[in-house]
């Protein structure tokens, strides 16, 4: 957070704002989601409350949420957003779902976090990708060295761990 | 007197070299979190959570907490030096301390935080010496209502009570409490909200909660608003030392700081803010300078720095005395001891006071080690604040789902861990507090395991709730401090009429 030189002029709030309206229809559905799940829940206990009190109870803190953040979107309470670059935040997500996806296919972790880290830099707007993804291979050989063979816990291994 | 001899045999295990090493990797981390942006001591004890958890459960404690007061140095480094607070909590630093090194006195800005700190620090972890066992006595008697009404007056206050907007706090909160649920439910052996998917049943990790909303909501947060920013680095010019008048100035500062800063962290509100920023506008309120606020007082520096450490020291007393966390490193630092099955509060000083003990022991010999690091080598983390912003933040989110990949390679596991990112980053934009809900997913458990307790010693009677005055006190608390927030809004409405 960087603290601003002067006070900016405060930004004109749309009378109704849409994303507090979807956030409280998302709490809801929650609260929906909560109360399905407990219904199947049974009480065999003979004293004091079983295990589908807590969730009914949160539940119903839910609605009574969803009603109060509909009140704040109705009367545009929420603070105005900025604009906010897609692109950084689409690639940040998408390192992170090809980081998911070569742990699951056996890609092991060196690759997996190589990728991360040259997308994530990336996002933050260096245009080197060949020199961020030498970096990330070799940081991620020396963690997994680290983790593997001084922490003596294990990391998915993939073809290029099975090289050291 | 017992307390002496306590601390003594504390210090006794605290200065073992074993226990130091620990101490100094720990405090050493902690400042240079403290000093990075984007990462702080919740995220990195969450983060060593995983790779510590074979390791020497004294020695990883002390860690932790050597992070955390280290956390607390560093952050004021870079809030004087580039205007961006390292932690939150080091906001109100950077009002003054900006100003003070763009006016080419960094130095003193920074000797007098880091003293100030070490004054604070020192003083407010006597305080927790000398406070545990007299909380420990009272908390013994303590019986299960008297737990669920302390932990709903701890979820009202860090959620509603202190923040911008309650509704915004409480559902926070509310969402932690729906992701404690999820799960296989202890009492009853039933699975809760797992939608059949195996991962679930062992219920959402707190690491995995954490560094999500903490690293990858803040990597997102950032980069996405990368185009707004442009951060400049004042040099540290002239010389460390403070001038005769900046002692003057100073010393009071230092202990008004720490008299806002230990009490208020004791209390379940959230974090550091609160007493900083009090610290702050008490010292401009009661300034000799009042011309210079805004310009560049080191009153206002002194000051928040000294209540933010004081704050920390703080924190750690509801934690080891009751098991209450009362923020989001004290969350992370109870996941800590269960992560080895101990559980803080009056049972553990009294089966492993060589533990405790040695915990708080070891924070004065952290403190020392604090000024050290903060004072002399103050060039050595400027330099660290010159690697560039892409790959620091790349380097966070591999080291944050690092530890994920080390504990639980699942594939469902990683794609919570991108799901509470996406979540921590939504929360950022539209203002909800993010420690609501790791407290919520910590606390919320333990809370309701309290309540069914409660309920079956009292066969099923909801009165036992309100029985024991203390825990009709403090339900009465919790209503209050839910209610208050609401009441004084509407109040300043009709205020606002008048006019």
């Amino acid at each position: 957070m960087t603290l601003p030189e002067t006070t900016p002029t405060a930004p004109v709030r749309p009378a109704i704002d849409k994303a507090g309206l979807v956030i409280a229809a998302l709490l809801a559905i929650v609260a929906i989601i909560i109360f399905v799940d407990a219904s199947r829940l049974s009480a065999n206990n003979v004293y004091g409350v079983g295990p589908q009190a807590m969730p009914i109870v949160i539940g119903v803190g839910l609605v009574i949420l969803a009603v109060g953040n509909l009140i704040s979107a109705l009367r545009g309470n929420l603070p105005p957003r900025e604009s906010a670059d897609p692109r950084a935040i689409v690639l940040i997500l998408g390192g992170l779902a090809l980081m998911i996806a070569i742990i699951g296919l056996g890609g092991g972790f060196i690759l997996a976090e190589a990728v991360l880290f040259t997308t994530t830099s990336a996002a933050f707007g260096r245009r080197a990708i060949v020199v961020d993804a030498i970096i990330g291979l070799v940081a991620g050989t020396l963690i997994y060295l680290a983790f593997d063979r001084i922490l003596t816990l294990s990391l998915p291994a993939g073809p290029l761990e099975h090289l050291f | 007197m017992d307390t002496f001899a306590a601390l003594a045999h504390g210090m006794a295990v605290a200065i073992q070299p074993m226990n130091l090493l620990f101490a100094l990797v720990g405090v050493f981390l902690g400042t240079a979190v403290g000093v990075l942006p984007g990462i702080g001591p919740a995220l990195t004890v969450a983060l060593l959570l995983p790779v510590t958890y074979k390791l020497d459960p004294a020695g990883s404690l002390i860690m932790f907490a050597g992070i955390y007061y280290g956390g607390m140095y560093g952050g004021s480094t870079t809030a004087i030096l580039i205007n961006t607070p390292g932690e939150s909590a080091s906001m109100a630093t950077a009002l003054e301390g900006n100003k003070m090194a763009k006016a080419g006195r960094g130095g003193p800005a920074l000797a007098t935080s880091a003293i100030g700190s070490f004054v604070a620090g020192t003083i407010a972890t006597l305080g927790l010496t000398f406070l545990a066992p007299w909380l420990v006595d009272f908390a013994v008697r303590f019986g299960p209502e008297d737990y669920f009404a302390l932990m709903c007056v701890a979820f009202v206050t860090v959620s509603a009570t202190f923040g911008d907007s309650p509704v915004r706090g409480l559902t926070s909160l509310f969402v932690g409490l729906v992701l404690g649920l999820v799960g296989i439910d202890k009492l009853t052996g039933q699975a809760r909200l797992a939608f059949g998917v195996p991962e679930l049943l062992d219920g959402v990790e707190v690491t995995t909660l954490a560094v999500g909303l903490f690293a990858i909501g803040e990597a997102l947060y950032v980069a996405a608003r990368r185009h707004h920013t442009e951060e400049k680095l004042e040099a540290v010019r002239g010389s460390l030392w403070m001038t005769r008048q900046d002692w003057k100035r100073s010393w009071k500062p230092w202990l008004r700081g720490t008299l806002l800063g230990f009490p208020i962290g004791a209390l379940p509100a959230g974090g550091a803010e609160i007493p900083t920023f009090l610290s702050y506008s008490a010292e401009k309120r009661l300034t000799n300078y009042p011309e210079e606020f805004g310009k560049g007082a080191i009153e206002g520096v002194a000051g928040p720095e000294a209540a933010n450490n004081a704050s920390a020291a703080g924190t750690l007393v509801p934690l080891l005395t009751l098991g209450l966390p009362t923020s989001a490193t004290a969350a992370m630092m109870l996941a800590g001891f269960q992560q080895y099955g101990l559980n803080p509060g009056p049972l553990l000083f009294a089966e492993r006071p060589d533990l405790v003990w040695g915990l708080i022991a070891s924070l004065f010999i952290a403190n020392g080690m604090l000024l050290v690091l903060n004072l002399p080598l103050v060039g050595l983390w400027v330099r660290l604040l010159a690697i560039p912003q892409p790959w620091l933040y790349g380097g966070i989110l591999v080291f944050a789902t690092m530890g994920t990949i080390a504990a639980k390679p699942s594939v469902v596991e990683l794609g919570m861990l991108a799901a509470f990112g996406v979540m921590g980053f939504m929360m950022r934009r539209f203002d909800f507090p993010i420690a609501p809900v790791v407290i919520g997913l910590i606390l919320g458990p333990i809370a309701e395991s309290q309540l069914r307790r409660a309920l079956a010693i009292s066969l099923g009677d909801p009165l036992v709730l309100v029985q024991s005055p203390t825990s009709a006190i403090l339900l009465g608390i919790a209503l209050i401090a839910l209610i208050a927030p609401f009441v004084l809004k509407g109040l300043n409405r009709f205020k606002a009429d008048e006019d």
